[in-house]
């Protein structure tokens, strides 16, 4: 499905936090939606998933206001956002609830997405038996498990460590290879943009505007080979020259909140 | 060579210290020590039995009582106030504190009421109450569940407002409707406060029914001190605060074991 985003601006009271966003995530495409922290991707994502209201402009999806379809935008998100007291299995089976399945629908749902996202054994366990990576791979499975149109993932790899992130990417690159579905990709990591997405959107700094869109023409399943290493180096300097200045001189901002 | 010497002692580990380890027999030790040397100051004289009774004194006192069942008749009647007065106080609580926790109206309805009438110690509207229900079981009651009210809306609303925002924030993206919001992620994630506020609520009910029962009273733990207190018989009277020593307790274990088995996924 794809999602156009135009001239989407937003307030917070008198804080500008997003000016004028237009961009097009294609259909089964990976969009990753890179800026300095505060920029207002978070604000970006909340907008299109329809949790927030933009102060100006809209957000179609197939050409149609969100309103139209049913419930084709799910999230993952950077602190995962689990149930403490929910399983693993009752945790996933938590967002098919609005979908009014029945049960035993629901139970095969969500016994083939433990199984594509490695989490079979875990079913029953609660999130604190689980490591970080655990707990992001039910946040996944979570969103997967209603078969979204779009998933809308809010820097899910920041809050692990360099190893599960690694382990990570190579799975989500897996299952993206399986389930259709269009993404878009918030992350303030350059490296994670390389790996996963077809294209990168860069934000500058507060209030959030469009820089630039960068395809990346390498295809997804050879990133990781030496080949493409030289393009993708070539790439991330570009990227890294157009976000650096933004980042400097967000880091060097006085916080005023 | 003198200086090498001088480095080489041995470096004692810096790591230790100002940590809490607990001894097991300390506690036991300290326990029979006071308790020999007030049984010895009493044994010896130098305490008159009338303004404190030796500990031996006080455990007769208190076999005696249990062997006529005297002590649990007043006890009964305590522990059935307090279940009263709690319940009913505890189920009224939940109900205005949660509905404060929701909706920011009654929370903005209910604020003032609740800020203005918490800090009355209940006690005092004890003569009031007594006006309304006359001087029986229900005035003594409606203390407690007074007393147990306000602290329990308090702990309602705001283990309402513990609750992580985000886990709400990501129930609203998907999708889910406020009321499977509400006993999915709400009450579940203000359990922990809620149960907290149960003892201090529990804490108060027994503070408010010993007083109650000193006020107008013939039956009671509370009553039964008052009076023992009235002939000077100090050892009964102590056996009476040993039993509710004993009876705050029971309470707490209680709700400890409540709390661990509720809040089972921590
Ligand atoms: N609910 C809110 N109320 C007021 N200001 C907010 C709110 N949410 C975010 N902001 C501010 O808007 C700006 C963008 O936030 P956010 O979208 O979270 O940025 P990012 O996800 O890029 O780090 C930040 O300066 C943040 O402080
Ligand atoms: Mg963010």
């Amino acid at each position: 499905m794809e999602v156009r985003i135009e001239g989407v601006s937003h307030r917070y009271g008198g804080l500008q936090a997003l000016d004028g966003i237009s961009l097009t995530v294609r259909e089964g495409e990976t969009l990753a939606l890179i800026g300095p922290s505060g920029c207002g991707k978070s604000t970006l994502l909340g907008i299109v998933g329809g949790l927030l209201q933009p102060s100006t402009g809209k957000v179609l999806l197939s050409g149609k206001p969100p309103a139209d379809c049913l419930n084709p935008l799910t999230y993952v998100f950077q602190d995962f956002a689990l149930l403490p007291w929910r399983t693993v299995a009752e945790n996933i089976g938590l967002s098919l609830m609005p979908h009014g399945l029945p049960a035993n629908k629901r139970q095969e749902r969500i016994a083939a997405i433990l199984v594509l996202t490695g989490l079979g054994e875990f079913a029953a366990a609660y999130p604190r038996q689980l490591s970080g990576g655990m707990r992001q791979r039910v946040g996944l499975a979570r969103a997967l498990v209603v078969r979204p149109a779009v998933l809308l993932l809010d820097e899910p790899l920041s809050a692990l460590d360099a190893q599960t992130r690694e382990l990570l990417m190579e799975e989500m690159l897996a299952i993206w290879a399986q389930q259709r579905s269009t993404r878009l990709y918030v992350t303030h990591n350059l490296d994670e943009a390389l790996r996963l997405a077809d294209r990168i959107a860069v934000l500058s700094r507060r209030p959030g505007r469009l820089r630039e869109i960068v395809e990346i023409g390498v295809p997804l399943s050879e990133r990781s080979k030496p080949d493409a290493a030289p393009a993708l180096a070539a790439l991330h300097a570009r990227l890294w020259t157009l976000i650096r200045s933004e980042a400097a001189e967000a880091d060097r901002e006085v916080v005023n909140a | 060579m003198p200086e090498r010497s001088e480095t080489s002692r041995p470096v004692p580990f810096r790591g230790g210290g100002f940590h809490y380890v607990p001894r097991k027999a300390v506690p036991w030790i300290g326990f029979v020590l006071v308790l020999t040397l007030w049984q010895a100051l009493c044994s010896f004289g130098v305490i008159s039995p009338l303004f404190l009774p030796s500990p031996e004194a006080i455990g007769v006192a208190l076999w005696r009582l249990s062997e006529s069942g005297a002590i649990f008749s007043h006890l009964g009647w305590s522990l059935q106030r307090i279940l009263a007065g709690w319940a009913i106080g505890t189920a009224a609580g939940l109900l205005v504190g949660l509905t404060m926790g929701i909706f920011s109206a009654a929370r903005s309805l209910g604020l003032p009421f609740v800020s203005a009438l918490f800090p009355i110690p209940k006690i005092a509207l004890l003569p009031l109450l007594i006006l309304w229900f006359g001087i029986g079981e229900p005035s003594k009651i409606a203390v407690i569940a007074l007393g147990v009210f306000f602290p329990t809306v308090i702990s309602a609303y705001t283990a309402c407002d513990s609750v992580p925002r985000n886990l709400i924030r990501m129930g609203q993206s998907f999708g889910l409707s406020g009321q499977t919001i509400v006993s999915e992620i709400l009450l579940p994630g203000a359990m922990p406060g809620i149960l907290s506020g149960f003892r201090i609520s529990a804490s108060i009910a027994l503070i408010l029914v010993v007083a109650a029962e000193m006020i107008g009273a013939q039956h009671g733990i509370g009553a039964f001190i008052l009076s023992a207190g009235n002939l000077m018989q100090t050892d009964q009277l102590l056996a009476g605060v040993v039993m509710l020593s004993i009876l705050g307790l029971l309470i707490s274990f209680i709700l400890g074991r409540v709390e661990t088995w509720v809040l089972r996924w921590r």
